[in-house]
């Protein structure tokens, strides 16, 4: 008979075996009436021959060799209705289990899309980006003549490129607005390994000033601006008032999260400027060239430039990364930790899932033994033991991998907006098949893990030994000895949590409170870009500046306004040289952050002027040249003098009068160290670019579109964008972010472990006091007193959270040192932290021993000696 | 298996009795049981849970084949009847159950002469 058939016949074989035997019975009920026994008696004789009618149909249905599905959903059944008897152990295991698979599980989706997952480039370990470093910091623009000359003097890249990842200015039905995109060089799709799937890609030597403009759509673009119409190929778009003729389209999957969110790759012109630094370099290397020899190549082709061209060169090196290094660099630590934190986790839930199993392993004992002197084959409750665990695992496994969606969802809406944009491997987060590859083994090992542990435990104990009372006798002390140790190991591992969380968060506040030297909350800042053709000349930028400071100052609610043309806690520096006057060159470059700012700026930001005066808005260029520089600065290069009344210059013919001295303001990223900065009057080197601030008395969100509409009031055609309050900008900063998402998701993982550990401790406690049951009966039944029973069964308690604190703080201590890259203005071993998370631990533990403690004292000695 | 008083069978005797018995004629369960008794002059009384496993799996392995037909009494049974296959079986089984008694009887003759 085929299994089919089988399938279906199989209700019919029940119906047919059981009218077998039931005729069977008839007939010999028959024949003892026949003989003269009456009815009833005939009948209760023949149900005894007969025995158990469920053992012979099992018997026959075995012997028919029933095929494996049937039976293994008879076993699912069979294992179903087991686990709904008892539905406390069930719910609480399949729970736990289903939080440690579907946390991991959603981690390492992550760790998937970001770290795993290969970056949309050919050979993208082949890739590398470049940088000039200066003393300030490594990682600086490159200017277009030094691309060049890089490019040509190399041996070891098979093609440079470089990009500028600045947006564009594209005018719109309400004035110009910043559209994103970025300019490249002709080669910078093809040393990526990248082909447009529309039109074409740029031709070498398209970046000649000859040549054409032309540009090269995102595919996101081509959807969102022209609706995936073929024939987007062709037309022209103004950026920046040139007109750019498109060209083709990126693919999909492509992006290129340095210059990311880009609608827009325009083709790059060349510049001859030396000096002028906007760029960043990639670079193939070549092949059988390894990173450290490509490295010290460019360095020394570096080098021959800073000798040649000692004016704009001198101390500017080259610095190179691996591509995906920059790209996911930041973001690995972040993850890698969640990753540690999510298999600690998983760790803990397994080991309190195991637990639970070993507790229904001995409560069920008897009813082995039982089973087992009934006939059961030793094989049969092996194979029960593995089929609950299966069960379930599978049930756990299943509900953590739906969890896990939802948990993805949930921890992708975390991160913030632009963030998302600059990293588009994100959005291919989903559960692909490496993932669920992941899931699944981790759900076959649980499996593994809860069959092998009850069965380990009956192995080490003879199955008759159950059927006494006795029979817990030694058995029952090892396995106590061996669930105390668990939740020791459980309660460190929790404590370890609890302390890098509590570390990451006061690491957040120190983040977040840290000095800035300006007083951020009231302010609202705006970005202005007006048309160069109108404003071209300094006088018409003054003009307008004062302009816009009169209008902004007359806004309701304005108590002062400034204009700045770099804000503080931003990267991506504008730096310059300066030299002292009267003092000899000592050879090292003195480069330091400039700022062009007007006389309202100081009182906006409210910063702290330490020696020496602020300048004024009289102060334009009619004036002798002022400065401002900033206490680093003084304390480098100005060491136990005066700065103010001394001189600096940035070209030697027009020296600067240092007039006053300010308390640094975090100019770099909040965790950015503190660095010299000098300060210029706004009109006394105007630009027709600049960012408005201004300081309200009232809500400084409420500022913004107000702000916005006054200055767009003076000139339609001005690009006004970004608007932001200065408190968002500080809470935005990706410095913040990456402590805020860090302590957020460990602080998760810390509550989750916490609640694990507890649920252990007090299932242990329970346990015990179960075991102990006769001897407390038999301790107050001897006048021992309540107080008594409790100190007996915290001390043990006691004991074991001491024990897991102890582990835990050592671990903890050890783990923060491999934490400190994400620390800030905390120490590792931080003693306050890991005093209250000790408390914290210490006071939830005994709360969850009290419980059973509370249960065992109130135990009545008669109840509990009679039960035995 | 267990039988009544004296006799503890081994396993595929059982089954070789129960061929021996149906190759008499199509008959169901029960009789198969009565029958055995009778033609082991009560000292054998085969128990349901090792009959009627013993002819499911006969069945299983095509010895027996099976037909619901109605009975003496008026009742529907499951009759069983010795397949091609079954008889083929019977008589090899049979044969040997035959080498296999004449040598151990020789043995036990051997042996019980040397003692007595």
């Amino acid at each position: 008979m085929s299994w089919l058939r089988r399938l279906f016949a199989r209700k019919r074989m029940e119906v047919d075996l059981d009218k077998e035997l039931r005729f069977h019975f008839e007939s010999q009920v028959a024949d003892k009436v026949r003989s003269g026994v009456p009815e009833s008696e005939a009948r209760r004789l023949t149900r005894l021959e007969f025995g158990g009618v469920d053992q012979i149909k099992e018997e026959c249905r075995n012997s028919r060799g029933t095929m494996w599905l049937e039976v293994m959903v008879r076993d699912i059944r069979y294992g179903l209705r087991q686990l709904r008897k008892a539905p406390g152990f069930t719910l609480t295991a399949v729970l736990t289990l289903a939080l440690g698979i579907g946390a991991s599980t959603a981690i390492f989706a992550f760790v998937n899309a970001v770290l795993i997952k290969p970056l949309p480039y050919k050979d993208p370990s082949r890739l590398v980006h470049l940088y000039e470093s200066i003393p300030l910091g490594p990682r600086f623009h490159l200017s277009y003549p030094d691309y060049q000359d890089w490019k040509r003097d190399n041996k070891v890249f098979s093609s440079l490129d470089v990009y500028m990842p600045y947006g564009f200015m594209m005018a719109s039905a309400d004035g110009l607005r910043q559209t994103d995109g970025a300019r490249v060089s002709a080669g910078f799709f093809r040393t990526l390994g990248v082909k447009p799937v529309l039109g074409r890609d740029f031709y070498d030597g398209e970046d000649r000033p000859e040549a054409a403009r032309t540009a090269l759509l995102s595919y996101s673009a081509w959807q969102r601006r022209y609706g995936l119409n073929p024939n987007v190929i062709g037309q022209s778009v103004v950026l920046d008032r040139d007109s750019y003729t498109i060209i083709g389209v990126l693919p999909r999957e492509f992006s290129f999260p340095p210059a990311e969110p880009a609608d827009f790759w325009a083709i790059l012109k060349p510049s001859t400027c030396r000096g002028c630094h906007g760029l960043f370099g990639v670079a193939r290397l070549k092949d059988g060239i390894d990173f450290g020899t490509a490295f010290s190549d460019i360095k020394t082709v570096a080098q021959n430039l800073s000798k040649l061209y000692p004016d704009t060169n001198r101390e500017q090196w080259a610095y190179m990364q691996p591509l995906t290094e920059v790209i996911v660099g930041d973001i690995r630590p972040v993850l890698l930790m969640a990753l540690s934190g999510a298999g600690l986790l998983l760790l803990i839930a397994g080991v309190n899932v195991a637990n639970l199993m070993l507790v229904r392993a001995e409560s069920r004992k008897r009813e082995m033994a039982v089973r087992g002197a009934l006939g059961a084959s030793r094989r049969r409750l092996v194979a029960q033991f593995i089929r609950e665990a299966a069960l379930l695992a599978v049930i756990g496994g299943v509900l953590g991998v739906l969890g896990a969606q939802e948990l993805m969802h949930s921890l992708t809406a975390l991160i913030p907006k632009d963030m998302m944009t600059s990293m588009p491997y994100l959005h291919e987060l989903k559960l692909d098949g490496r993932v669920f590859a992941f899931a699944l083994g981790l759900t076959a090992l649980a499996a593994l893990l809860f069959a092998l542990a009850p069965i380990a435990r009956f192995r080490s104990s003879s199955i008759s030994a159950g059927l006494t009372e006795r029979g817990r006798g030694a058995s029952g002390v090892t396995w106590r000895r061996f669930g105390a140790n668990l939740v020791v190991i459980e309660l460190g591992m929790a404590m370890v949590l609890l302390a890098a969380a509590g570390l990451l968060m006061k690491s957040l506040y120190r983040l977040l409170h840290t000095d800035v030297g300006i007083v951020p909350d009231h302010v609202a800042t705006i970005h202005v870009q007006a048309q160069s053709g109108k404003y071209g000349k300094p006088e018409q930028q003054v003009a307008l500046v004062r302009n816009i400071l009169e209008k902004v100052n007359a806004l309701p609610g304005v108590k002062s306004a400034g204009v700045t043309q770099k804000m503080p806690i931003e990267d991506a520096d504008i730096t310059e040289i300066f030299t002292i006057p009267g003092y000899p060159d000592d050879g090292q470059n003195k480069e330091v952050a400039v700022r062009y700012v007007s006389g309202g700026y100081w009182t906006t930001l409210k910063t702290r002027l330490a020696g020496g005066r602020y300048f004024t808005d009289a102060e334009d260029s009619s004036q002798p040249k002022l400065a401002i520089v900033n206490s680093t600065l003084a304390k480098l290069y100005f060491p136990g003098q005066n700065p103010v009344g001394r001189q600096i210059a940035f070209d030697p013919k027009q020296p600067l009068s240092i007039v006053g001295v300010i308390d640094d303001i975090q100019e770099g990223q909040l965790d950015a160290a503190p660095r010299g900065a000098v300060y210029l009057p706004f009109y006394q080197s105007p630009r027709d670019g600049f960012i408005v601030l201004a300081r309200t008395a009232q809500n400084d969100h409420d500022l913004l579109p107000t702000l916005t509409s006054a200055l767009a009031s003076i000139d339609r055609g001005m690009a006004i964008y970004d608007p932001m309050t200065m408190d968002e900008k500080i809470h935005d900063a990706p410095a913040t972010y990456l402590h805020r998402s860090s302590a957020w998701l460990v602080g998760g993982f810390a509550v989750v472990a916490l609640l694990l550990g507890v649920v252990g401790l007090y299932g242990v406690v329970a346990y015990s006091v179960g075991q102990r049951r006769r001897e407390i009966g038999v301790r107050m039944a001897l006048g021992a007193q309540r107080s008594t029973v409790y100190r007996m069964i915290l001390s043990e308690s006691c004991r074991l959270i001491g024990l897991g604190l102890v582990v835990g703080l050592i671990t903890a201590v050890a783990a923060g040192s491999l934490m400190h890259k994400l620390l800030f203005g905390v120490r590792a071993w931080d003693a306050s932290t890991l005093a209250s998370v000790g408390l914290i631990l210490a006071a939830t533990s005994l709360f969850a021993s009290f419980l059973p403690a509370r249960r065992a004292a109130s135990i009545n000695p008669t109840d509990a000696l009679r039960a035995e | 298996m267990k039988t009544k008083d004296r006799f503890d069978l081994p396993q595929g005797t059982l089954d070789l009795l129960i061929m021996r018995v149906v190759a008499l004629g199509p008959i169901h369960g029960y009789a198969i049981a009565q029958r055995i008794q009778q033609m082991s002059r009560e000292a054998l009384q085969v128990q349901q849970g090792s009959l009627y496993p013993a002819l499911h799996r006969l069945e299983y392995k095509k010895v027996l084949s099976a037909q619901w037909q109605p009975s003496e009494t008026g009742r529907e049974a499951k009759f069983y009847e010795l397949t091609a296959n079954g008889r083929a079986q019977l008589k090899a089984e049979t044969e040997s159950w035959k080498r296999l008694t004449d040598v151990v009887g020789l043995i036990l003759k051997g042996t019980l002469e040397g003692i007595s």
